[in-house]
């Protein structure tokens, strides 16, 4: 057994923002890891860090038993580490032959091209991963996971002894999935180290051989995964359970075989979101009114939402779990009327409505706080006062004509009321704090005298001050009468500020849990945990 | 100050030029030819007006120059028939309008990329007229000239004119929900329709009023002359492209003020007479003009860095 990879104690921080806490972790020839955590507990660093995409601030690299000091991508890539990603990085409109030859072939621009030899290396890396696609194909012409395919033949052809996939399923079918999975197991089989990141705990009890659990920028757990369908090599076949929270090497695990009973699903979801809930959250005080949004079978197919049924209910904070891509932002896009529903029906205190456009959602008081809100939340450019009353200009200024006395009064209202820090209302977008610019674009659809608020990840980016502020504003808005529709990331946030939590997966509501449920029922819920064991 | 930076440093730079003008070379200051220039030029501002218009709101339009020859030789022609001059007015400006208004069917309609959309435009009314018209000049009827007035006062008109349109555009910028919509929309599209605003309807809008301005301004050229040139407008694009840059309106939308297209033209335009005046040799103006440019691209691509650090 070869060991591949060793990450020992890695730190990484952005700003202020801790990503990785020491996380150490090992890849052995011929495995596949699956790497699993939340939203934000680090993967996508871990990877980059792997990548030669980010450099770690502290703890070490070795790979292949050699310890690396520098690791850039095109060290990385000398290594023989690859990454194939959800989205495929391939040139559409180049043959899969084109695309392989620019991976593989040496960066001399002015040499000549011998397109026989670069025609047939394609033809036989394809071959040698068993897929059938032409290597005069272009890349647009090929499906998703035919495109997966040729990134895998480039990893191959690079020699890679590391291949990373980032949710590779995440847009495939059943069998396609199945594929897939074959060609990786073949990857394994020739001695590859493969390590695998999923949400899909099915996958993960299919495919792989062990698995490290982040949470939080820390390594909780890596465990064997008992379910190998083939099991070619010796080791391999204990039923291990590490009783360290430290990655192990493998053969230390393997040595250490203590006839532990099998990993479950339950006990995956129990380290991913076994985390106290340290924050406080302002508490309801107020019992919810009558429906004022509800959803029946709502459905658009452009934006991956099927069948949503659901009430937001006066006073009430509906929270919207899931994991990313489960179709939360585009369920709050089509309600905004950006990507109008298509099927359904949806009623506004009980008379049908129809949205076709976001001035539809306006005029029927729905507001919508999007996410990434340094890119769509405020204008970056303009005063806070112009952002504050952009929603409102048929009201506060009739006939059109701009009335800058009462566009300062309004937003300095806002200010006060909401507490933003600036230096006044003709303060820039750009020179205000995260937590402040949410607070702007949480006034200017305050401004507009909603019924139904959207928040889209209200305190994503936020520092833990100004997070507990808008929770608090929040809280007082439902208290107010509002009808909160939020969705968040946080689990905590979920948790501690809903009254009810609707989880979302694959485009649709999975379950709808009471407040203050359990973590792990909402995690079990979003992962798509088959029965309730554990 | 600092928000006006840039229209406060070119309008700096015009006086620094106006200055040395008055004490090197004060023959520049004289009534007629100053009228003259400023004559001259006040259709070319009322474009560069609707330019900056179409800039703030992050698209381009490099088609002004064939819609304003095709608008002249139209406005020529109907004038050629007799037609009342007032009439002969709105037709130039609804003809502008309707080819403004297929640019921003295309850019705002099919979301097509504006430079390559009025690229196409540009060259596809040229020819068209070239082919229609066989480069033949317009003979304009006896009291189409300066509207019948005398010459002075149809200098004086035309300035006032642009002066009108000038101050008129600024204020509605400032003062109504559109112009402000517009900077909204030049920002960041994407957030602007999040906030409720339509942003393919504000660009079709203003790709629709930059025809319209090119009709006006072609209409304040034809009378300028007793002939229509068919090939008026050559290079107009550029002109008023340059004036709008230079008057510190960011090409990457949502930034700028008519006051300072105002001066950006002003600053460009003198240099040409400038020289003549200081004895300098007349190739030197376009190596300025482009040194001017320059400078101010460069300005602004810093400011930018430093927002975006």
């Amino acid at each position: 057994m070869k060991q591949l990879l060793q990450l020992s104690a890695v730190t990484k921080s952005f700003g202020a923002v801790r990503a990785l806490k020491g996380v150490s972790f090992d890849l052995q020839a011929g495995e596949i890891h699956a790497l699993l955590g939340e939203n934000g507990a680090g993967k996508s660093t871990l990877i980059k860090i792997i990548t030669g995409a980010h450099q770690p601030d502290g703890g070490t690299i070795e790979i292949a038993g050699a310890r690396v000091e520098k690791l850039s991508p095109a060290a990385a890539h000398k290594l023989g580490i690859a990454c194939i990603y959800q989205q495929p990085a391939l040139f559409p409109d180049l043959t899969v032959a084109e695309n392989i030859g620019l991976r593989l072939e040496n960066a001399d621009s002015f040499s000549r091209v011998n397109w026989k030899e670069r025609r047939l290396r394609a033809t036989q890396l394809l071959r040698r991963i068993g897929a059938e696609i032409s290597p005069d194909a272009e890349i647009r012409s090929l499906s998703m996971p035919e495109q997966q395919l040729v990134e895998i033949a480039c990893a191959i052809g690079a020699g890679a002894r590391i291949v990373i996939m980032d949710e590779p399923t995440a847009s495939l079918t059943q069998e396609e999935t199945q594929l897939l999975f074959a060609v990786v197991r073949d990857l394994r089989a020739g001695g590859v180290g493969v390590i695998y990141i999923s949400h899909r705990l099915e996958e993960i009890f299919q495919l792989a051989d062990r698995v490290t659990v982040l949470r939080d920028g820390e390594s909780v757990g890596t465990r064997m995964v008992g379910a190998r369908l083939s099991q070619p090599k010796g080791a391999e076949k204990c039923l291990d359970l590490e009783p360290s929270d430290r990655s192990v090497p493998f053969e230390a695990a393997a040595a250490g075989d203590s006839r532990a009973p099998a990993l479950t699903e339950s006990e995956l979801i129990k380290l991913m979101v076994g985390r106290e809930i340290s924050q406080v959250f302002p508490p309801a005080e107020n019992e919810p009114g009558k429906a004022v949004l509800s959803l029946k079978n709502l459905g658009c197919a452009s934006g991956g939402v099927k069948s949503i049924s659901l009430d937001v209910r006066a006073g009430e904070i509906l929270g919207l779990a899931g994991l990313v891509g489960a179709g939360r932002t585009e369920l709050a896009r089509t309600l905004f009327g950006i990507t109008p529903a298509d099927a359904g029906e949806m009623f506004l205190r009980g008379d049908r409505i129809t949205i076709h456009s976001p001035q539809d959602a306006v005029a029927h008081g729905i507001a919508y706080v999007p996410e990434d809100r340094r890119r769509h939340g405020v204008i970056l450019e303009m005063p806070i006062a112009q952002n504050m009353t952009m929603a409102i200009h048929r009201q506060l200024f009739p006939g059109s004509w701009l009335r800058f006395g009462s566009e300062n009064r309004c937003a300095r209202d806002f200010i006060r009321q909401l507490d933003v820090r600036a230096y006044g209302p003709e303060a820039p977008g750009h020179s205000l704090s995260g937590g402040n610019q949410q607070k702007v674009s949480l006034a200017r659809w305050l401004a507009t005298k909603p019924k139904v608020l959207i928040l889209d990840e209200p305190t994503q980016g936020v520092d833990v001050g100004a997070k507990s502020e808008i929770h608090k504003i929040i809280r007082r808005l439902a208290k107010d009468g509002l009808a909160v529709l939020m969705i968040s990331s946080d689990l905590p946030e979920i948790l501690g500020m809903s009254d009810r939590i609707a989880v979302m997966r694959g485009g649709t509501i999975a379950a709808m849990l009471p407040g203050r449920s359990d973590a792990h029922e909402v995690m079990a819920a979003a992962l798509g945990q088959r029965g309730n064991a554990g | 100050m600092k928000k006006h930076f840039r229209e406060i440093s070119v309008a700096a730079a015009l006086g620094i030029l106006l200055l040395a003008l008055a004490i090197f070379a004060p023959s520049f200051y004289q009534p007629q030819p100053l009228l003259s220039l400023a004559t001259r030029e006040a259709p070319t501002f009322v474009v560069a007006c609707g330019m900056a218009l179409v800039i703030i709101c992050r698209q381009i339009d490099i088609s002004v120059g064939s819609q304003f020859a095709v608008c002249s030789v139209c406005a020529g022609l109907l004038a050629a028939m007799h037609w009342p001059l007032a009439l002969v007015l709105v037709a130039s400006i609804l003809i502008g309008a309707a080819f403004g208004a297929f640019n921003g069917t295309l850019v705002a309609g099919l979301g097509l990329p504006s430079i390559v959309v009025t690229l196409a435009t540009m060259v596809t009314w040229r020819e068209g007229l070239a082919w229609l018209r066989q480069g033949v000049w317009v003979d304009l009827p006896n009291g189409v000239q300066w509207f019948g007035l005398p010459q002075m006062t149809g200098q004086w008109l035309l300035v006032l004119v642009a002066l009108a349109i000038l101050i008129s555009l600024a204020l509605a910028l400032k003062h109504f929900s559109a112009g402000r919509f517009l900077y909204a929309v030049g920002s960041d599209a994407e957030a602007a329709r999040l906030a409720g605003i339509r942003p393919r309807l504000m660009t079709f809008g203003v790709f629709v009023f930059m025809g319209a301005l090119t009709g006006l301004a072609a209409m304040m050229n034809t009378i300028q002359s007793p002939q229509v040139d068919p090939n008026s407008g050559t290079g107009l694009e550029l002109k008023t492209i340059a004036a709008v840059v230079v008057g510190g309106v960011a090409i990457s939308g949502g930034r700028g003020t008519l006051w300072g297209v105002f001066a950006g033209l002003l600053l460009l335009a003198c240099i040409s007479p400038a020289l003549t005046h200081l004895h300098v040799e007349a190739f030197w103006e376009k190596v300025i003009q482009g040194a001017i440019i320059l400078l101010a691209v460069v300005a602004d691509g810093l400011r930018n860095r430093k927002l975006n650090r």
